[in-house]
């Protein structure tokens, strides 16, 4: 069995555009201020949770690929590039790097201003903005930027999916097809997709955003983390429902111990996270739920949850975390990640 | 368990394909397919399912549907939620399904891939939302519907088998990549049996903006001829069912061919256009090849990805000749986009079911419309109906952003 160890971490959030505000933001535990973003047509605004500007502008947006990119394009940069500094730092450029990005809703930005465009005069819609609004182009930018990127994918989904994405990850490692794999999940927000989540969940506050890990299989590399287990993936169908898929998952993760985190999905919505609170109601050990504070940022949202797992295994704060991703609709999905050095190779 | 993994095979497993179903403008399912592209019959015609009077070009390989879909496990309020492009995933995959002959059963992976999903229905929340919106009828459901996972999960419940549903999006590479994918799972013991393939309909944002970008065909789609100016759309569904060998020999399946090698390498060059010299499409030619354990000596036949636009089929060109060396210049090459035109997502997974057809019938598709040999492609390009012996078939899928993906079969006999 090989050892999949966590090197890498980056995030971008409404707390702002690294781990370190990141974390800062969820050691707070309040949920994040609300903003409002105008609905065209409507009085009420819809609620959100927004990525502030970035202050001063990442350097890397003066890079060729980056230049007329969307948001979304920007949260996954910036946190790829946090992942991998620790790659950087060991100063080994020839490190085969796999970019794995997963996404629920995509390019929304671009998707609405060319679509717009398009109805408005298709002779004149801009052909820069076209190439943008497809779920695979912040991969190819991302990878782009950080180089000698053998293999890219990219992953849809609901936000269980980013640990699909893991998964992946860890095939590739395995195969000793790419020597470092960076995960990523990212949204960004937009009123028409703050307008659709609302269809579906009144009480939800949309965000965006993006989270990173990067995994090697070299112990040199690690922050001190190391992935313990990924679960099967646990797919909602007519004879399995929600509740029992979340069950599923939970059963396949221990038991609760005083230092051992368990990092949730559970967000402002209760019946939405009925499932995933009957599923771990007998969880006895710590808790953080990163929506409650940041907002639904969907996959960048997933991504979060692993993040916030790892960092705080990696700081010392735990001994080991299990992470809950029980996605919206598709399926669920556990992880477990633990301090390196506390499972046998 | 996702990880720690099983102990992998000491060897990967092969991995043939027992059920194929195909979508497409020239008919639906595997007969009326095979018949089209053994003759090279096109199927583009004026575009009705969006207005397009106001577009530099007017014309796309749509498919006809049928006025009721076949019954399945769904309730008819579910059917009648179907998008048009769940209409042709649901077709392409009961054929696929049934043609295999296989029992209702769990935890079996459905790997898809789509660039847009259903791109329609979310065209469709837009408008409201945008030119009536305090009008919310139908609104929640075209959010959920119009999400590829939730489209996934509605084909696997019709048709009674369950398991993960993964989507992939490598844009125009996405059905290749979704095969490939599964072809790694089944390869690692991760799986026994998996449903894989591609869709895609056509959607007016996609349209348009291939327009705008003045890479739709103002004439004739004619991939590789010195002539040629740009693609034509079309739209479409194909799905495989992939098992082990040794799960298709013990419960005594017909088996189509065999699925022997898979390469991906992604192309930095460019979010749109390909690197001219085609590195990318050479890597991903040879690593596929390796993996298949053959050289070009050994292909028969290349289905290229051919879109018809200038960049994409010089480089390719050069990526051809570069890949097979002296053998390019007796390798046939066609490429059935210029039928069928280019159905984004689903073209590789199309193209995989072409070279299924070749191998189990021994013809090569031709290109009709060719007419004048690019000199910078010294190979030659099937542009008649061809009857020929043909043992492995190679087939290329480039897309938006760079993932190229070649998948590498071979005839069962």
């Amino acid at each position: 069995m090989s050892r999949v160890f966590v090197c890498g971490l980056g995030a971008v959030s409404p707390a702002g555009w690294t781990v370190s505000a990141f974390r800062d933001a969820l050691a707070r535990g309040e949920p994040l201020p609300v903003q409002y973003l105008a609905r065209p047509g409507w009085e009420k605004p819809l609620r959100a949770r927004l990525v502030p500007e970035s202050s001063p502008r990442p350097a890397f947006l003066t890079h060729p690929r980056l230049r007329r990119t969307s948001p979304i394009t920007h949260y996954a940069a910036a946190a790829a590039l946090e992942a991998v500094a620790q790659l950087k730092r060991n100063n080994d450029p020839c490190r085969r790097l796999g970019v794995i990005v997963c996404l629920q809703s995509g390019c929304v930005q671009y998707s609405y201003r060319f679509f717009d465009e398009v109805l408005k005069n298709p002779t004149t819609a801009s052909p820069m903005l076209f190439p943008e609004t497809v779920f695979a182009a912040p991969t190819s930018h991302v990878a782009a930027l950080l180089g000698n990127t053998p293999l890219a994918h990219t992953f849809t989904g609901d936000p269980a999916s980013f640990l699909q994405g893991v998964a992946l990850g860890v095939q590739w490692l395995e195969q000793n097809r790419v020597e470092a794999c960076v995960v990523i999940g990212a949204e960004e927000t937009h009123w028409l997709l703050a307008d659709a989540l609302w269809h579906l969940e009144h009480s939800a506050v949309i965000s965006g955003g993006a989270g990173a890990l990067c995994l090697s299989l070299d112990p040199a590399l690690s922050l001190g983390v190391e992935l313990a287990a990924l679960t099967d993936v646990h797919p909602y169908i007519a004879r399995r429902s929600r509740h029992q898929a979340a069950q599923d998952m939970r059963d396949q993760l221990p038991a609760a111990a005083s230092d051992e985190l368990l990092c949730d999905g559970r967000s402002e919505s209760p019946r939405t996270n009925a499932p995933e609170q009957a599923a771990w109601d007998d969880w006895t050990g710590a808790r953080l739920s990163p929506k409650r504070i940041l907002g639904e940022g969907l996959m960048a949202a997933g991504a979060w949850q692993c993040v916030a797992a790892a960092d705080a295994v990696a700081g010392g704060r735990f001994l080991a975390a299990n992470i809950s991703l029980v996605g919206v609709n598709q399926h669920a999905i556990g992880a477990r990640l633990v301090r390196t050095g506390s499972i046998s190779p | 368990m996702l990880f720690p993994l099983p102990v992998f095979p000491a060897a990967p497993r092969r991995v043939v394909i027992t059920g194929a179903g195909i979508v497409t403008a020239l008919g639906l399912g595997w007969k009326r397919n095979a018949e089209g592209f053994r003759t090279g019959r096109t199927a583009f015609r004026p575009v009705t399912q969006f207005e397009v009077s106001r577009q530099r070009v007017r014309v796309a390989a749509e498919v006809d549907l049928p006025p009721a879909l076949p019954a399945t496990r769904l309730t008819p309020r579910q059917t009648g939620r179907l998008d048009r492009a769940s209409a042709m995933l649901l077709l392409a995959t009961q054929e696929a399904w049934q043609q295999s002959g296989c029992e209702p059963a769990e935890n079996i992976p459905l790997v898809l891939g789509t660039t847009a999903g259903g791109m329609a229905l979310g065209e469709a929340y837009f408008k409201q939302a945008v030119q009536t919106p305090h009008r919310q009828r139908q609104q929640p459901s075209r959010a959920l519907y119009y999400q590829a996972q939730v489209q996934g999960r509605l084909i696997a419940e019709a048709l009674g088998f369950s398991g993960p549903v993964t989507v992939l999006s490598d844009a125009c590479a996405s059905g290749a990549s979704a095969i490939g994918h599964a072809w790694e799972l089944l390869q690692a013991g991760r799986a026994e049996v998996a449903v894989a393939g591609g869709y895609d309909a056509l959607s007016q944002l996609v349209f348009a903006g291939f327009d705008v970008l003045q890479a739709l065909s103002p004439t004739v789609c004619r991939p590789f001829d010195a002539r040629r100016d740009g693609l034509s759309l079309g739209e479409g569904a194909a799905m495989i069912k992939l098992e082990t060998l040794d799960h298709a020999r013990q419960r005594g399946a017909v088996i189509l061919g065999e699925l022997i090698g898979y390469g991906a390498t992604i192309d930095l060059h460019h979010l749109t256009q390909p690197q001219p010299q085609g590195n990318a499409a050479v890597a991903s030619m040879t690593l596929a090849c390796e993996s298949a354990r053959v050289t070009p000596a050994d292909v028969d036949y290349v289905n290229a990805h051919g879109t018809g636009t200038p960049l994409n089929d010089s480089a390719e060109a050069l990526a051809i000749q570069r890949w097979a060396g002296e053998r390019a210049a007796t390798l046939p090459v066609s490429s059935t986009k210029a039928g069928v035109g280019h159905l984004l997502g689903g073209s590789g997974a199309v193209e995989a079911v072409v070279c299924l057809m070749t191998l189990r019938e021994q013809w090569l598709p031709p290109e009709l419309a060719f007419e004048t040999p690019d000199p910078a492609c010294n190979f030659p390009i099937v542009r008649e109906p061809t009857q020929a012996k043909v043992e492995v078939a190679l087939s290329n899928s480039f897309g938006f952003g760079g993932v190229n993906a070649t998948l590498i079969f071979r005839r069962w006999a």
